[in-house]
């Protein structure tokens, strides 16, 4: 597994984490990241929001409105917040 | 000394099992202080106590399963001093089966055959002719246990300590179809329903959501709260109880949000006092609430004392509900999912998001015409999002 698989990986436990929080069956399901999230669990608005604001406290990730349709799946969201999660680049010294 | 009673936390409860205490004998509670935690097969609900005092006893123990209206702890009296021991002046009551606790009602009166309230419904719910009852209660009032004394004992005891999800599932179900078979028999609907175009609605929520942390952010159904909220106080008719053959308007808006269950079911909390709230407050007001309702920790004044109901099913995909209202209330409102439309605006065609604003109205307390001017308020309130 390369560095970034790696990443990804720990990053996809901390949004799952999260999403258990707000429907807790997450724990129970095989929830596939790569298929829209809202056809595996039952998710509404207030619930999505709930998610985000959970993301936020985690992560210190302030996920724009603007972006919400473009991340219907974890995927999407992994892509979205890495490097963001991650920050810049270190420059060489 | 001030006897504290579970309380009804919800029309359709009839008893409630006690999870577990917050106070002890001796502690000094307050009007408002969360006493203890009951479920009440919906949901686990934190009692607020009216009164208040100092804990003399409690009456009841954790597991134990009672009926509304049981006396479950007792305050000494402010007459009394403060040094008095927390005497056991009710041993009877902790140790007497706790579903065999009638309940005490004030005679309803004023008809043919005197029953309380409760014996009525229960009556209903059971099939029992109540003119064939001979009361036990003050004046010969029928009580609900005349009622039910009057059909053969379950063959078993309340579940007391089950809380299993299947268990729970069915609960919820029990309690939603007394619930709603009651409204059905006894509320003579009317419907009513219009499109009502958000597109200005969820402009303006997009531009304030897009200067706004994630925390802040707002979201349609509290827009649309807001506008049923303060168009319920302009139409006293749709916001209030009927009971006892009277309708009672509600002097605050108390607004229900039914709040789907993740294991099934549904809860409506109130939004207590919500014309009386700015949107933001509305909006979080809904958030705290829909968190609670699916995780535990409603408040006894939140599930009970609502005086309308708004029942959303934006993310489900359907047009629209027509629902049935939540007795003893008056009114419903049904909100479905918005959606693009082509519509003809000043004589262009015009694509619009749209949602389907439905009514479900008490005939006994209003009519078409009244639910309609109702209906189309809260669509003229939702053009201007930002006095909301």
């Amino acid at each position: 597994m390369s560095q970034a698989d790696a990443g990804d990986s720990q990053l996809l436990a901390q949004i799952l984490d999260t999403l258990a929080s707000v429907a807790p069956e997450v724990r129970e399901l095989d929830i596939d990241p790569a298929l829209p999230l809202r056809e595996q669990i039952e998710l509404d608005s207030m619930d999505h929001l709930h998610f985000l604001v959970g993301l936020k406290q985690r992560l210190g990730v302030d996920v724009p409105e603007a972006q919400y349709q473009r991340m219907r799946k974890l995927d999407d969201l992994v892509a979205y917040l890495r490097p963001v999660v991650s920050g810049p680049p270190a420059k060489p010294g | 000394m001030t006897d504290i009673l579970l309380p009804s936390l919800g029309p359709e409860m009839e008893s409630g099992k006690l999870l577990r205490w917050l106070v002890k004998p001796g502690d000094i509670i307050h009007k408002g202080t969360i006493i203890a935690v009951v479920d009440t097969t919906k949901s686990a609900i934190d009692v607020e106590s009216w009164h208040a005092g100092r804990v003399e006893a409690l009456l009841v123990q954790p597991g134990d399963v009672v009926a509304v209206g049981t006396t479950i702890l007792r305050l000494a009296g402010a007459a009394e001093p403060l040094a008095a021991p927390a005497a056991p002046t009710a041993p009877a009551a902790m140790t007497a089966p706790p579903a065999a606790v009638t309940l005490p009602q004030p005679s309803a009166g004023g008809e043919h055959v005197r029953a309380s309230p409760a014996a009525r419904k229960r009556a209903a719910e059971l099939g029992v002719a109540l003119a064939r009852l001979t009361g036990t209660g003050p004046d010969g009032a029928i009580t609900v246990g005349d009622v039910n004394a009057a059909v053969p004992p379950p063959p078993a005891t309340p579940p007391a300590t089950s809380s299993a999800p299947e268990d729970r599932r069915a609960g919820v179900r029990a309690a939603i179809a007394a619930s709603m078979a009651r409204s059905h028999r006894e509320i003579p609907h009317y419907y009513l329903w219009d499109e009502c175009d958000v597109s200005r609605a969820l402009q303006w929520m997009q531009q304030q959501n897009a200067a706004r942390p994630v925390d802040q952010r707002l979201v349609l159904a509290a827009l649309l709260a807001a506008a049923v909220a303060r168009a319920a106080r302009e139409f006293p008719d749709m916001n209030g109880t009927y009971e006892n053959g009277q309708f009672h308007s509600g002097a605050a808006v108390n607004l229900g949000v039914a709040v789907a269950l993740r294991g099934g079911g549904l809860i409506a909390p109130a939004i207590v006092n919500a014309h009386a709230l700015s949107l933001d407050q509305i909006m979080q007001q809904l958030s705290d609430l829909v968190r609670r309702a699916r995780s535990g920790g409603l408040r006894s004044s939140e599930v009970s004392g609502q005086t309308l109901t708004i029942t959303q099913l934006g993310d489900e995909g359907v047009q629209g509900i027509l629902g049935i209202i939540h007795p003893p209330q008056v009114a419903l409102i049904g909100i479905g999912t918005p959606r693009e439309r082509a519509l003809a605006v000043d004589g262009q065609v015009m694509v619009r998001t749209c949602v389907t604003i439905s009514l479900s109205a008490d005939h006994r307390v209003s009519d078409g015409r009244r639910g309609a001017q109702f209906l189309n308020r809260i669509a003229a309130l939702l053009q201007e999002p930002e006095k909301l």
